[in-house]
């Protein structure tokens, strides 16, 4: 890949006879905002904290700008983190958190001062230079490990799940600021965390990631709307899984027997299979009527959610759907046990390996 | 330090308890077994010694004159510095604060071993380093003296394998008081910095090596100022008894290695004491401390108000 900063290539992390990363290959560009997705224990963070050096790795290369940095100790590598719990220097000031990197690294106390000023300055800290960590609330605290992770002009920075110590409304603020941040400085950023919707509002790409396995990479349109599993589909959003016996495959386009009898076509990456599993998000079904219908259903329980109603459908073969409706004046919302007609929105069903 | 700890005032009181009601009996204790003595001893040390022991009650400064000052056999002499008692608190402060250095570099890196282990290890660990404190100090420091004498287990080792041809003569030396002192007060060190080690956080040197920091710069400016409240607890807690230690130099130490415990101690003890006299270095041993202790505070409280 072009403007590659980070390589990582077969990446095999063993603790003990337990293996958490599984010759992990993933290419992060340069002034990317790159997202390592997935469920605990998925390895994520130890494949983080192998890039930042805390881990030695078992096998394979993590090539920084094309040097394998793998052997290196963490203060050899050109990469900063921002803790999940921040691990900010309690018996330094602000100011002093900010600039520790920088006087390792050889710095002047005058030019190391004015690079961790102009740090903080970017994370809107100015005001907060001589506090110590103790001082300050969570979200400020998060700003100085962000800014003391920046203060050196890393090639790249590495988040370890940065908001999930903030409450919700802050993690949403500090969402836009980090991906802000991003941008006007043009260092990559590596990102991990186990929240879907993190990974959909900030990131470039995402690789998602389970049992020490890349999933499957991608902008997180591709995630979402054409993803490469039955893991992923059901991992990233709510899906509808339904098991289908395959007609015919070419070119990437299927044709498959919805239970009920109706055949419909769907893209898939598969080349061949008798039998698959059809993922359908549940906003891209609408309620028709049973005439016209893909699938003919049973309605269930409704939940209310607000801008959305969750409605449960029950196929004659047992099978569950959800059915997600926008909370429009429009909208018809038919009462438990009446029998629905279910039709799926053009592409909206994707067929996977089963 | 104080700066360390966030939030700790928030919310309501009900649960503190009432803190006249808390203190009480620590107050009623310090009261009558420690400030009362104290000032026994205050007054005690200006009064006139009773040749057999005990005081007449007849103000005086003899008992602070004679510690500094020297006017000769029969007292008729022009004043000199008296160097014998300052000698001996000189040799004693020495002593406890070598004896507090070499405690604090044993017992650190024995207290991050013991904070690194497992939770279970660590009871078990904390059990091995405290058991041999349950047998008496006076046995265990005889213990020691029968070990190193010339004629113990230790030379007759050493001289059996070769290594030395004539025992190595420790007994009743500096040397000797000083591996007792070592000896009888390395948990007090291992205790808190252990206590201090236990609650560091290890992400902390995780994100200093992240910030380009070596192993031994981590240690410089990391881990050894955020556990300083354990090393400074452990410091004040050996060196404070070592200074005034009077069964090690006793028992172990010789003429030479006499100290303000041991010298205190004569003046109490039998026929042949000075109470005033015993009084007046006690208090003076007392003042010491206390500057020791109040310095430390002032550099403290400095340090967090800038």
């Amino acid at each position: 890949m072009i403007g590659t900063v980070i390589s990582i290539d077969r990446v095999e992390k063993r603790f003990g006879t337990f293996t958490a990363l599984h010759g992990v290959s993933v290419d992060i560009a340069d002034n990317e905002f790159f997202t390592l997705l997935g469920p605990s224990g998925c390895g994520k963070t130890t494949l983080l904290r192998c890039i930042a050096g805390f881990e030695p790795v078992s096998g394979g290369q993590i090539r920084l700008n094309g040097e394998d940095i793998a052997p290196l100790p963490p203060y050899r590598r050109p990469v900063n983190t921002v803790f999940q719990h921040y691990a900010l220097f309690p018996h330094m000031t602000v100011l002093e958190n900010a600039m520790f990197g920088l006087q390792r690294l050889g710095w002047g106390v005058v030019d190391a001062e004015g690079r961790a000023r102009q740090a903080l300055e970017l994370v809107h800290l100015s005001a907060f230079l001589k506090r110590r960590p103790g001082q300050l609330s969570g979200g400020q605290q998060q700003r100085v490990a962000l800014a003391r992770a920046l203060a050196p002009e890393p090639r790249v920075l590495l988040l370890d799940e940065p908001l999930s110590a903030l409450d919700l409304k802050l993690r949403q603020a500090v969402r836009m600021e980090l991906k802000q941040i991003q941008r006007e400085t043009g260092i990559a950023f590596v990102f991990v965390t186990h929240d879907q919707e993190e990974a959909l509002t900030m990131s470039d790409r995402i690789a998602v990631m389970s049992d020490g396995r890349v999933q499957q990479v991608g902008t997180p349109r591709e995630i979402y709307e054409s993803p490469a599993n039955r893991f992923v589909a059901d991992f990233i959003g709510e899906t509808n899984l339904i098991e289908v016996p395959v007609l015919n495959i070419s070119n990437g386009l299927a044709e498959v027997s919805l239970p009920g009898g109706r055949a419909i076509q769907c893209p898939t990456r598969l080349v061949d299979a008798t039998q698959g599993v059809l993922s359908v998000r549940p906003e891209r079904i609408d309620l028709c009527a049973p005439s016209e219908a893909d699938l003919i259903a049973t309605a269930g329980a409704q939940v209310y959610l607000g801008t959305d109603i969750q409605l449960k459908a029950h196929l004659a073969g047992g099978e569950q759907m959800t059915v997600r409706l926008q909370n429009a004046a429009a909208t018809v919302l038919p009462q438990s046990g009446a029998r629905l007609g279910l039709r799926l929105e053009a592409g909206a069903a994707r067929l996977l390996a089963a | 330090m104080a700066a360390m700890a966030p939030g700790g005032a928030s919310g309501s009181d009900i649960y503190k308890g009432n803190a006249v009601k808390l203190l009480l009996p620590t107050w009623l204790v310090i009261g009558v077994f420690l400030l009362i003595p104290v000032m026994l001893m205050a007054v005690y040390s200006f009064l006139t010694k009773e040749f057999r022991g005990g005081v007449i009650w007849e103000f005086t400064l003899t008992a602070y004159d004679q510690f500094f000052l020297n006017r000769g056999l029969f007292g008729d002499d022009p004043a000199s510095i008296e160097w014998t008692y300052i000698g001996i608190f000189w040799r004693s402060i020495w002593q406890a604060g070598l004896a507090t250095i070499l405690c604090l570099l044993i017992g650190f890196p024995t207290a991050w071993f013991i904070a690194t282990r497992d939770a279970r290890m660590r009871t078990v660990w904390l059990l091995i380093v405290t058991v041999p404190y349950w047998v008496n100090l006076l046995i265990r420091t005889v213990s020691m003296k029968f070990l190193i004498r010339d004629e113990g287990p230790l030379n007759a080792a050493l001289m059996w394998s070769g290594i030395i041809d004539a025992p190595l003569g420790i007994i009743n030396t500096n040397l000797a008081v000083q591996l007792g002192l070592f000896y009888s007060y390395l948990p007090f060190m291992v205790l808190p910095v252990y206590a201090a080690v236990e609650r560091y956080d290890f992400s902390l040197s995780e994100a200093a090596a992240d910030l380009y920091a070596s192993r031994w710069t981590i240690l410089r400016l990391v881990i050894l100022p955020v556990v300083k409240p354990g090393i400074i607890a452990g410091c004040i807690l050996v060196f404070v008894p070592s200074l005034g230690a009077f069964l090690a130099p006793d028992l172990l130490g010789g003429a030479k290695s006499f100290m303000i415990g041991s010298l205190i101690e004569e003046q109490f003890k039998g026929a042949a004491g000075n109470w005033p006299f015993g009084a007046a270095s006690a208090m003076i041993l007392m003042a010491i401390v206390m500057i020791v202790l109040l310095a430390y505070a002032r550099s403290q409280t400095r340090e967090t108000r800038t």
